[in-house]
């Protein structure tokens, strides 16, 4: 009995044992809390006569969309207008996140310049751009750029096919016509060629040290072969200019002027953030790195590209991350000036049509949460192949 | 972000309030002495505050009607604005008890979204405002136009039905808030604006310069517009039902604001004497007290008193009466109540 009673004794105050019943404790109570939540939910909206379900994705939407990426009617299906608003989104960011990094970037730099004027407008930039609320931004240039632009009679117009007035910017549009289809083959083989020049000439400089102008050379190829493919099968490509037909331009490639004022003031406010990023990550180079780099004989260029930014990007990736997940989830501020984007088009006018609430929000949080996931991964990629080797 | 801050309280209040605390808002409200009543951001003479934050408009007399009827008071509301994206997960969660801001009734968000119409308080029809300087005078002219509009709304639907019934093409320009959508049409980004007509007169006082635009003759649609309850609350909905009905029925036969006192006090229609509260125990019946529909007349007004008030031809939004629809079914119109006995 004693040895019995100590047996228990012992494995009730182990450690691992108490650990391991402390986390079924609260597994249960989260799988618990989880039951609960569903299951209170499917209870309340059934008394409150809420219809439930994805049905709902399969039936005509009936409303249209100012701006479209893909065919869309008003007879197309909600889970069609999900797509409309999902690919607006990604339109707003990706280039939002583009203009972000190079104005970031060129910020943060002027911001180390050793020139009083031009470091002092870089400060002033960040110091202005990320102390004023994103929404008011948004507002502004929306209703700025909306004022300072004429009416559609008297466009602004650039060699008879660009025109710029407040319902947007209309250019020509590339039509391809028959045979055209060879040239982009040959594009993407010439791609797919340059990357093997790059990493052929990577290895060569590894095993022998000498050096071989990769970009240059595929620059040339890729450019060479296009044009002479293009001359080569008669130039099968027509352009489309737009016209002005009763109150608006027709034809051509429109950029409406919300998804101007959005991009634009989504990559201008990111990019003050960035600067800051980008500034500290080189700040954290320490300045032995660069005297060491020029006691070897190398060039200013050199030490920039070789030395300093292969160490900064370390520092700069992970909190310019960060900014890029900031500038996607800022994009649903779009509903506020009629860029039809996934918030507005889905959690707005579907949710209104339909009043699925639960269905709808939790699709678009689905979203923006794949979308951040995925961002992130892409970028601890990057984060990872920046690395030293032998760094953890 | 506040439109996603209060959809997403909507959401989290469907998932965890429990089913007890949603019955009987009637006791609810007669206990805590004052109830919640959506309304608009500011659509002047429906529901829009004054400077000092006092809201008034027919919209909003509704609410003060319903109050009058439970409190003998018709300033026991609290007014939630909200826009319409916001409204209908507002009422559903619970933070408004009625919803009076202009919302159309169909199908569909009758049957499929939780709510209950508790009747019409003004008929209306989605048309098209332009600038008189474009030289357009019938929206079959607006083939190729740039329309703004408002989100999460019947108008929506009704401009594309408009538009592909006669093989028409449009850009939609769609904004959250009303505001911003008269904001941008004033800016020149749309060629026209569409909403309920009496929105857009409405709203033209707002514009920059009201004279510089006209509203085209064609009614789109129809939108009856009226209170608003949850559905599965019987007793609320007929105070909200037979508050708006007992206006309509007072003008009929001629029980005024003015004159209610003296009618009262001498009439001998049994009629009137029920709206009087001297006979009929009306009250009963609807769990309030016996004075009800006297108190709506006395401090709110009856439908005409209050349509002459906010919206009639000698406001601002100059929507005159005679002829459209809501007048009286006895000149014309469609506007006719139950009989409240």
């Amino acid at each position: 009995m004693e040895t019995d009673k100590s047996r228990i004794g012992s494995f009730i105050f182990n450690r691992s044992v108490q650990g391991i019943f402390y986390q079924l404790i609260t597994l249960g109570l989260v799988a618990l809390g989880i039951y609960y939540i569903v299951t209170n939910t499917a209870r309340n909206m059934l008394e409150r006569g809420l219809a439930s379900g994805f049905h709902f994705l399969g039936v005509e939407s009936q409303f249209d969309i100012g701006m479209t990426l893909i065919e869309y009617s008003p007879t197309s299906t909600y889970f069609d207008s999900f797509i409309v608003g999902l690919l607006n989104t990604l339109l707003v960011a990706g280039i939002g996140i583009l203009f972000a990094t190079i104005i970031g970037f060129t910020v943060g730099i002027m911001r180390l310049s050793s020139n009083w004027l031009i470091a002092k407008i870089a400060e002033a930039y960040v110091e202005i751009l990320r102390n004023i609320p994103l929404l008011l931004q948004i507002f502004f240039w929306y209703f700025a750029v909306l004022r300072a632009l004429p009416k559609p009679k008297q466009s602004l117009e650039l060699y008879d096919s660009f025109f710029l007035n407040n319902r947007g910017l209309f250019i020509p549009d590339t039509v391809f016509g028959e045979g055209s289809s060879i040239i982009f083959y040959l594009l993407w083989l010439t791609i797919i060629i340059s990357i093997g020049i790059f990493i052929w000439a990577k290895r060569r400089q590894n095993r022998t040290g000498e050096r071989f102008p990769a970009f240059y050379v595929s620059t040339a190829l890729i450019l060479g072969t296009f044009f002479i493919s293009l001359a080569a099968t008669g130039f099968p490509v027509s352009f489309e200019y737009p016209e002005l037909k009763g109150f608006n331009f027709k034809g051509g490639v429109k950029l409406i002027p919300e998804l101007v004022a959005l991009t634009f003031a989504l990559a201008m406010y990111t990019a003050s953030f960035i600067a800051e990023v980008v500034r500290g990550g080189i700040m954290a180079v320490s300045k032995g790195q660069t005297e060491a780099a020029k006691s070897v004989g190398l060039k200013q260029n050199l030490i920039l590209r070789l030395i300093i930014i292969p160490q900064a990007l370390r520092v700069i990736v992970p909190p310019l991350t960060n900014q890029y997940l900031n500038l996607t989830k800022n994009s649903s501020l779009a509903a506020a000036i009629a860029y039809p984007d996934l918030v507005l088009v889905f959690a707005g006018t579907a949710l209104m049509q339909t009043g699925q609430a639960i269905e709808i929000i939790g699709m678009v949080m689905g979203v923006y949460l794949f979308l951040s996931l995925f961002t992130s991964l892409i970028m601890n990629l990057f984060n990872r192949f920046m690395k030293v080797d032998g760094e953890r | 972000m506040n439109t996603m801050r209060i959809t997403f309280l909507g959401l989290v209040c469907s998932v965890l309030m429990a089913p007890a605390a949603f019955a009987g808002t009637l006791d609810t409200v007669k206990s805590q002495g004052f109830f919640n009543c959506g309304v608009s951001q500011g659509v002047p003479g429906f529901s829009n505050p004054d400077e000092n934050g006092n809201w008034s408009g027919i919209d909003v007399d509704v609410c003060r009607a319903v109050s009058a009827a439970v409190f003998g008071d018709p300033d026991k509301v609290k007014y939630v604005p909200l826009t319409a994206k916001e409204r209908f997960t507002a009422l559903q969660a619970g933070e408004i008890d009625v919803l009076s801001r202009n919302t159309t009734w169909t199908l569909s968000r009758d049957a499929q979204i939780g709510l209950e119409f508790a009747g019409v308080n003004f008929y209306d029809g989605q048309g098209f405002m332009v600038r008189k300087d474009s030289g357009i005078s019938s929206a079959m002219e607006l083939d190729g136009a740039s329309v703004c509009t408002n989100l999460g709304t019947t108008t929506e639907l009704n401009m594309a039905d408009f538009f592909r019934a006669n093989g028409m093409a449009y850009e939609p320009v769609v904004f959250e808030k009303a505001d911003e959508v008269v904001n941008a049409y004033d800016e020149g980004r749309c060629d026209t604006y569409t909403t309920d007509k009496s929105g857009l007169a409405a709203q033209r006082t707002k514009l920059a310069d009201p004279d510089a635009h006209v509203v085209l003759p064609e009614t789109i649609s129809k939108e009856p517009l009226g209170p608003v309850v949850r559905e599965g609350d019987g007793d609320w909905a007929d105070v909200v039902r037979w508050s708006l009905n007992a206006m309509i029925e007072a003008e009929e036969f001629g029980l005024s604001q003015s004159n209610a006192q003296t009618t009262c006090a001498m009439t001998s229609n049994p009629v009137v004497a029920r709206l009087c509260g001297k006979e009929g125990g009306t009250g009963a019946g609807l769990n309030l007290g016996e004075s009800w529909s006297y108190d709506i007349v006395t401090m709110v007004g009856n439908y005409g008193d209050v349509y002459e008030k906010h919206v009639g031809e000698n406001t601002p939004v100059g929507l005159a009466r005679a002829g459209s629809p809501n007048a009286s079914y006895k000149n014309g119109g469609v506007l006719y109540a139950p009989p409240a006995r």
